[in-house]
């Protein structure tokens, strides 16, 4: 249920009605940023939202973002080493 | 005749313009034959090319109807579909494409200074696959009973006697390749159209491939077979060749070329992009040992700059495609249940 | 593409994969006795399958498709109605693409279309809305279809509409909400799931706490998903980590996306135009209480239930279910979409007999068009 891409606020498009224009890979659609508007709607010039059915429903954090992508880094270098590990283990074994 | 015929004084398609009359002859000479055969035509094209008389060679014949709304968009307009594509349904047989007939049913109301794009963008891409349109035919129905403009193409080539291309001939081992970007055309009309309200820098891949076909069968002899990924993307002829020949199609998520524009719109709809359709993209069948060669010709030309191999023949399941996602897992391409659809969830 | 590339790492999918296949040990889960993980979300179902997920994870790990796919769990009354309105006189009827192809007891949609109503495919209830201001002499119907995701977008819709006076706007409300069928499966004693992957993109609008009770009256874990394939696999660790562990927690994966209470500018719009409906039709679940929303009195003129008198307000309803669907079944766990009589058969994606056939998102679509069907026939 409920297809939501990523897609960066680049452009207001009308201030009164809270329609925004959102850019997700090149492709552009107005959106309503009522639900993460926070003050004047200039400042979400730039900010990345969750679009759903041509509304911009959430904020996208940063910093969550970041944090989750860190654990899942940290994971994928583990399996690096765990990996040359057994390549090491098998190659003083004299497999290969 | 055509320096008899006196400029058109109409501006819209009226219905006195299929009536069989003068305004019939006038619009016929003055938009459409004064372009496609300036010197005139009998009632029916009278032909002959040294191709046919070569012994073993094949007659290739093709017809396809063409609907496109809207009529014209970015990267090209209906009559330049029209003639890509019945050269294109030629090329990839293995045929040398030679003459086109043209059917045009026109909405009243039709502006005729856009039948003149047409028709001007019709010549131009025949010349450019080298082939003439030679005869054709103009009906005007009332308005709301077509949508603008409806055009049919049939084309007629030579298939040279030492070439077999052929859907059942692809063998397990065989290479899958294309020769573009997939969806664009799609894409783009999605975009053009305007329904979604999505305004995308896309431009249709149309393109005519007959030149392609033969630098690709100069390079690599054995190329088995290929098709046009029209309507139903590249999944359908995958599937439809699968099943022709009786093997499995494995084809690689991280090696299909797609533009991110393409990308991002199949993400905002809920599309699956190998399901777009295409008017300028072939899938290729080749034996391994001739795909660099193909590769190197096809990159040699403007239409096959993103020419890359997506995929293998492999021994079966007889019938299916598969994906290998990106990080290893699979899953199968099936055919598409009708038309594809935007969807939210 | 930003926010989604990233979580689509093959190396840190095999990771995560490694750790998935040391806790499913941990536990003693095996392919005869698995543990059953449901997601609940139909878009989570539908990564499942488009990426092969099921096919990466160990044998140990069952996936059971939850009833979070709007389109699946419509009751076909809901569709004739949709019918209905949209063969009325003068009446241009709006639908996102998902529901064009629902069958309902007449016809679908798509049917309908080719018989003559005016039906149009929108991507937003805002395009509907355009259509209604262009169009002052018709009346735009939209059919208000999801979950909590998507309700905002027709409340703020119709919030909107009022502002403007658009009054040949309005919406035929289906809005439901993820909690209730949740409870009921729980409630249901053949139950048998271990923990639930909780539905993102419902919680970046409700926060977690509305799944509390998941884990405090019933002890079962739940983690708040993302939709790329890495998020899938981290809910589902960390979901196999809480078994495990012997907790029964709500956990969020998906912060970058979900605070924890919610979105406060979508729940006061919701609050605003929407009331709880004493009880709904579902799908194959039949009739749940207080888990669809009707519009409030204040906002009836944008009501087309009472505008046309169509759905619940218009006296006793008949629920029709086709003969021989085990929808009801496949939702709630206690069958496989293969093992249905009908599968591949009676129903597939071209003649759908019930619903989970004809969404993409439906468990049954998506075993047969990403492998689930063929490689269980293949496998015979």
């Amino acid at each position: 249920m409920c297809l939501g891409i990523p897609g960066q606020i680049v452009e207001i498009t009308d201030a009164p009605r809270m329609m925004a224009m959102a850019e997700v890979s090149g492709v552009r659609r107005e959106v309503n940023v009522a639900c993460i508007a926070q003050g004047p709607l200039a400042g979400l010039i730039g900010k990345w939202a969750l679009i759903h059915v041509g509304f911009a429903m959430s904020e996208i954090d940063e910093d969550e973002a970041a944090k989750t992508l860190e654990a899942l880094r940290g994971l994928g270098e583990a399996q690096e080493t765990l990996e040359a590990m057994a390549a090491g283990d098998a190659a003083l074994e004299g497999r290969s | 005749m055509n320096a008899m015929t006196p400029p058109m004084r109409d501006t819209r398609v009226t219905l006195s313009h299929g009536g069989g009359g003068k305004a019939m002859r006038e619009l016929i000479d003055s938009v459409f034959t004064a372009v496609f055969e300036p010197d005139g035509t009998e009632d029916q094209a009278r032909l002959m090319d040294a191709a046919l008389q070569v012994p073993g060679a094949r007659l290739a014949f093709t017809t396809d109807g063409f609907v496109v709304d809207p009529v014209e968009f970015p990267g090209g307009d209906i009559g330049k579909i029209a003639v890509c594509g019945t050269v294109n349904d030629l090329a990839v047989g293995g045929a040398r494409p030679l003459w086109l007939s043209a059917a045009f049913i026109i909405e009243e109301g039709t502006e005729i200074a856009l039948l003149r794009r047409v028709v001007a963008s019709m010549r131009a891409e025949a010349d450019k696959a080298g082939v003439r349109i030679v005869t054709g035919d103009t009906k005007v129905v009332g308005r709301g009973m077509a949508d603008t403009l409806f055009v049919t193409t049939s084309g007629v080539g030579v298939i040279p006697p030492d070439r077999h291309l052929a859907a059942d001939r692809v063998r397990p081992g065989d290479l899958v390749l294309v020769n573009g970007m997939l969806g664009d055309h799609g894409a783009a009309i999605l975009a053009a159209r305007g329904d979604m309200a999505l305004s995308a820098p896309i431009r249709s891949d149309c393109a005519g491939l007959g030149h392609l076909m033969e630098a690709v069968l100069a390079a690599a002899p054995g190329m088995r077979a290929s098709r046009d990924a029209t309507r139903g993307g590249v999944a359908s002829v995958l599937n439809e060749v699968a099943e022709a020949a009786g093997v499995g199609i494995e084809i690689d998520e991280t090696a299909l070329p797609l533009r991110p524009e393409v990308k991002g719109t199949c993400e905002i709809l809920g599309l699956d992009p190998l399901y777009l359709a295409n008017e300028g993209t072939l899938a290729l069948f080749v034996p391994a040992d001739q795909a660099d060669a193909a590769l190197a010709a096809m990159r040699a030309r403007p239409e096959g700059q993103a020419a890359t191999v997506i995929g293998q023949v492999i021994e079966g399941p007889a019938g299916r495609v598969s994906m290998r996602t990106l990080f290893g897992g699979a899953r199968i391409v099936d055919m598409l249940v009708g038309e594809q659809l935007p969807r939210i969830c | 593409m930003k926010y989604a590339d990233e979580f689509r790492d093959p190396k840190a999918a095999r990771a995560l994969l490694d750790r998935i296949a040391v806790v499913v040990d941990q536990i003693g889960a095996t392919a005869e006795r698995p543990v059953s993980i449901m997601e609940i979300c139909g878009g989570h179902t539908h990564a499942i399958f488009r990426y092969g997920l099921d096919k990466l994870t160990p044998p140990g790990i069952e996936f059971i498709h939850g009833p979070g796919c709007p389109v699946c769990v419509l009751p076909m009354s809901r569709v004739d109605e949709c019918v209905e309105l949209a063969e009325q006189p003068g009446v241009i009827f709006t639908t996102f693409g998902d529901a064009m192809r629902v069958p309902g007891t007449r016809k679908s949609l798509l049917q309908a279309k080719a018989d003559g109503a005016d039906i149009r495919m929108v991507y937003s209830p805002l395009d509907a809305l355009e259509i209604a201001r262009r169009n002052p002499d018709r009346q735009v119907v939209f059919f208000g279809l999801g979950f909590e995701t998507t309700t905002p977008s027709t409340a703020l819709s119709i919030q909107q509409a009022a502002a403007e006076g658009l009054e040949n706007f309005s919406v035929f409300c289906n809005h439901i909400t993820v909690p209730p069928p949740i409870r009921a499966l729980l409630d249901d004693p053949h139950m048998t799931l271990d923990g639930f992957v909780g539905p993102g993109h419902v919680s970046m609008v409700i926060g977690v706490h509305p799944y509390d009770f998941i884990a405090e009256t019933y002890g079962k874990p739940l983690v708040v998903a993302g939709f790329e394939p890495l998020d899938l696999l981290q809910s589902v660790l960390m979901v196999l980590e809480q078994i495990r562990d012997g907790r029964a927690e709500i956990e969020n994966q998906y912060a970058r996306v979900v605070p924890e209470h919610g979105n406060p500018v979508s729940l006061a719009a919701i609050a605003d135009v929407y009331e709880e409906r004493p009880s709904f039709e579902w799908r194959g679940l039949g009739e749940i209480d207080a888990s669809g929303l009707r519009i409030r009195g204040r906002y009836a003129a944008f009501d087309a239930e009472e505008k046309f008198g169509i759905g619940y307000g218009a006296g006793p309803r008949a629920v029709a279910e086709p003969e021989g669907c085990a929808c009801g079944a496949v939702m709630t766990g206690r069958m496989k979409p293969v093992e249905c009589p009908n599968f591949g058969t009676g129903c597939t994606p071209e003649m759908p007999l019930g619903a989970l056939m004809v969404s993409s998102e439906g468990a049954c679509a998506a075993y047969y068009q990403y492998g689930g069907a063929r490689a269980a026939t293949a496998a015979e």
